[in-house]
């Protein structure tokens, strides 16, 4: 029997692989479950934003005026009391007239900052770069030289206050919290029990009761005729806060370090700091910059809480702004938002870095 | 012929010399320690001596005396009664239940939203992944302390009043709280609950026992139906026993307030609001990482010995992520116990806020925050002993 050639069909086309309709297919709607998921989750989310968009927008009032947000009260927002109050509300007590000082010495701290977290700039001359911007930064908010008229401490608020709160307690921090993670890997019982005791009571209390401390016990510590201001206190008590979870921080680098490094420079004789401080330190620090910058993050949202000692910082200037006010206080929550977004900004800002460093180390640690 | 003659043996090695040089690391090192346990007691000294001066010159008198005298401030909430004569130690005791019972209802709270928000993270569906995304980036970049009071005006300005409450079935949210149906409180509740804890442990003795006969001879029993059945069988002879009482009392609106039911108060309820939505933030990042850190050779070698899905994940997946995930959350429980100490500010009793009350009407603030610290501590070092004998068993068993 005589057969003949039968070709088969071709296999159909392949679905549908690239563009938007592929793109939906396989991320919204794979399966009937999750098509139904789709759908029920783009209605909710469209109903808030609905929603939200009459208060926020369309129904908001923009401009500085009492009557309008008076009479829109409820159904939207009164984004003139940010257009009002948001000067007080960023700056703080600090005299009008002067706002030109902390607005300069803040872009100069955040200036110093943002270089300090490009590594092109890892060199000798960067600590030389904050001892100067430090300095500039205190002659500039404190006046009382160069002409500048003089603003005691407890006048500064406001964003500058957080910033320069965050900022220089970090840092004073970070060189304790290295000591107290060697100390507490140190193998002298007496140094590693007193570095121990020392994080882990610091890490047992809330920030609240050491900000306590700080402006009700420390006055009492000090010998007779010493008046520490209080803007001084509350820095000390972040410092040594945040140096105790700065420390266990860095003892996880530490530890994360393989044994044969020590023992490799042992082997080249070198001593116990210079071990320190040529091998192990660059390495271990490097590897926890992503955990630092988390507690750096971390700092800067709890600075909030030093509106409970009476440091008016972001959260304490717009209550002081509102609270004497009755006209504007019923619109604080649209405040809120503001300073929010304030926080908001900046924290996601630094977890993106967090984030570049991170995808940085792991590219370094492919050979 | 050589007479062998055998070599002496050699001298005992010479005593090692003791003493304290600065040439020897040993002698170094107790130089260090001497010299860091000194300063840190000349520090405490100095602080102490001043301490008293201070307090002797300001007139401020020192002691715990105060604390049997009666406390006489009004505390909004309480688990405890109180009445006029009752004593600083019952208004402590009461900030500390409050504080307790807000960590306690947050921990769970926020162990569920955020392992959801958590396991959303790889959800296939582009719409949850992006929220779930979004949720944590929003709410882990704002201060808990500016959350909280944006909550607190929230249930005291934005919501309705009682009269005009969001009624759903028998729940309402005013500006009088959130108020919710709760049982008549009754013989056969307690019973009931004894009938659950009892489940509860019996079901753990099982569970040991069939984890060591699956050691042993790698025969599975039923460890969840079991668990199941003891819990909720127990649990329904105790109500049973009791009576079966069935008594539920509903919230109603009143003409002052809402009546009858449980409630939770506005402080209450933005205070709890406030640190779940922040922690689950946190919470669902560590579930997220814990889960991402097992490798994907884990799930391929699972379903290449024929283990369903759900096998592959219990046996396999978990156990491997668990060992990631709980040394964080362990201080992400602290530290919502220790964020609810931000209740001072918006007016629920707990702990600080009774503390702080104290220190302004006695003046004794070393005395007041000492407490504090007492407890908070204290709370700390259970906390966390818990849990490294929790980590201890899902740790990697190693040689």
């Amino acid at each position: 029997m005589q057969q003949t050639y039968q070709p088969i069909d071709a296999r159909p086309m392949p679905g549908l692989s690239t563009g938007v309709l592929a793109w939906l297919k396989t991320n919204l709607f794979s399966s009937p479950g999750n098509s139904i998921k789709t759908l029920v989750v783009l209605a909710i989310v469209l109903w808030a934003l609905y929603g939200a968009m009459g208060w926020t927008l369309t129904n908001a009032v923009f401009g500085a005026s009492l009557e309008a947000c008076n009479s829109l009260r409820g159904i939207g927002a009164c984004w003139g009391v940010v257009t009002e109050k948001g000067r007080l509300i960023v700056m703080g007590r600090y005299p009008d007239t002067e706002h030109w000082r902390p607005v300069i010495a803040t872009a100069l701290m955040l200036g110093v900052v943002g270089i300090s977290c490009m590594p092109r700039f890892w060199n000798k001359a960067l600590p030389l770069i904050w001892v100067v911007m430090l300095v500039v930064y205190f002659t500039l908010m404190k006046g009382g030289v160069l002409g500048l008229t003089e603003v005691p401490t407890d006048q500064w608020g406001g964003l500058p206050l957080t910033v320069m709160l965050t900022v220089v307690s970090m840092t004073m921090a970070f060189p304790l919290s290295v000591f107290v993670a060697l100390g507490r890997r140190s193998n002298m019982p007496a140094i590693k029990t007193l570095c121990t005791l020392y994080v882990e009571l610091i890490r047992g209390v809330p920030l609240i009761t050491v900000l306590f401390m700080a402006s009700f016990m420390l006055p009492l510590f000090m010998p007779e005729g010493v008046q520490i201001d209080v803007l001084i206190r509350v820095v000390v008590g972040i410092t040594l806060f945040s140096a105790a979870y700065m420390a266990e921080v860095v003892r996880g680098g530490l530890q994360a370090l393989p044994k044969g490094q020590t023992e490799a420079a042992a082997t080249l004789g070198l001593s116990y700091w210079q071990t320190q401080r040529k091998i192990v330190l660059p390495q271990a620090l490097s590897m926890v910059v992503p955990s630092l910058m988390n507690t750096f993050i971390g700092m800067f949202k709890d600075t909030s809480l030093v509106t409970i000692v009476s440091l008016y910082e972001l959260t304490g200037a717009l209550a002081l702004a509102l609270n004497a006010d009755a006209d504007w206080r019923p619109f604080k929550l649209e405040a809120y938002f503001f300073i929010t977004l304030i926080y908001f900004v900046f924290c996601f800002a630094m977890s993106r870095y967090s984030l570049w460093v991170e995808k940085r180390t792991a590219v370094s640690k492919v050979r | 012929m050589s007479n062998q003659s055998m070599i002496e043996a050699r001298p005992l090695p010479a005593k090692k010399r003791r003493s304290i040089s600065w040439n020897s690391r040993e002698g170094r090192s107790v130089i260090y320690q001497v010299v860091a346990i000194a300063s840190v007691a000349t520090l405490i000294w100095l602080l102490v001596r001043n301490t008293l001066r201070n307090m002797r010159e300001r007139g401020i008198q020192s002691g715990y005396d105060f604390m049997g005298q009666p406390f006489g401030f009004d505390v909004s909430e309480t688990m405890i009664p109180y009445d006029v004569m009752s004593t600083y130690w019952t208004a402590f005791s009461i900030g500390m239940l409050n504080t307790l019972k807000v960590a306690l209802i947050g921990i769970v709270l926020a162990t569920i939203l955020g392992t959801l928000i958590g396991v959303g993270r790889f959800s296939p569906n582009f719409l949850l992944r992006k929220i779930c995304y979004w949720y944590v980036e929003f709410f882990r970049n704002v201060p808990i302390y500016l959350q909280l009071l944006i909550w607190y005006i929230v249930f005291t300005e934005v919501l309705p009043s009682f009269e005009e409450a969001w009624q759903v079935g028998h729940f309402y949210l005013s500006k009088n709280g959130f108020s919710f149906p709760w049982p008549v409180w009754q013989l056969g509740q307690t019973l009931a609950l004894i009938g659950l804890v009892l489940g509860v442990v019996g079901s753990w003795l099982y569970a040991r026992k069939a984890s060591k006969h699956f050691d042993l001879t790698g025969q599975q029993r039923p460890v969840l139906l079991v668990s199941l059945a003891l819990i909720v069988g127990l649990a329904l002879l105790g109500w049973l026993a009791g009576g079966a009482p069935t008594g539920w009392s509903l919230p109603v609106k009143g003409d002052f307030q809402i009546e009858e039911g449980a409630a939770f108060s506005p402080e209450f309820s933005a205070l709890l609001l406030g640190l779940v939505l922040y922690t689950a933030s946190f919470i669902a990042e560590i579930v997220r990482s814990g889960i991402s850190s097992v490798s994907l050779g884990q799930h391929e070698a699972a379903a290449s010995l024929g283990l369903s899905k759900r096998q592959s994940m219990r046996l396999v997946v978990l156990p491997q992520a668990l060992r990631v995930i709980i040394p964080p959350l362990t201080s992400q429980y602290l530290n919502l116990t220790k964020n609810s100490s931000l209740a001072v500010a918006i007016g629920y009793p707990d702990l600080v806020s009774i503390a702080n009350t104290t220190l302004n009407q006695t003046g004794r603030a070393i005395e007041a925050l000492s407490i504090v610290m007492l407890v908070y501590l204290t709370l700390s070092l259970i906390t966390s002993a818990l849990m490294n004998w929790f980590n201890a068993s899902a740790a990697i068993q190693e040689r």
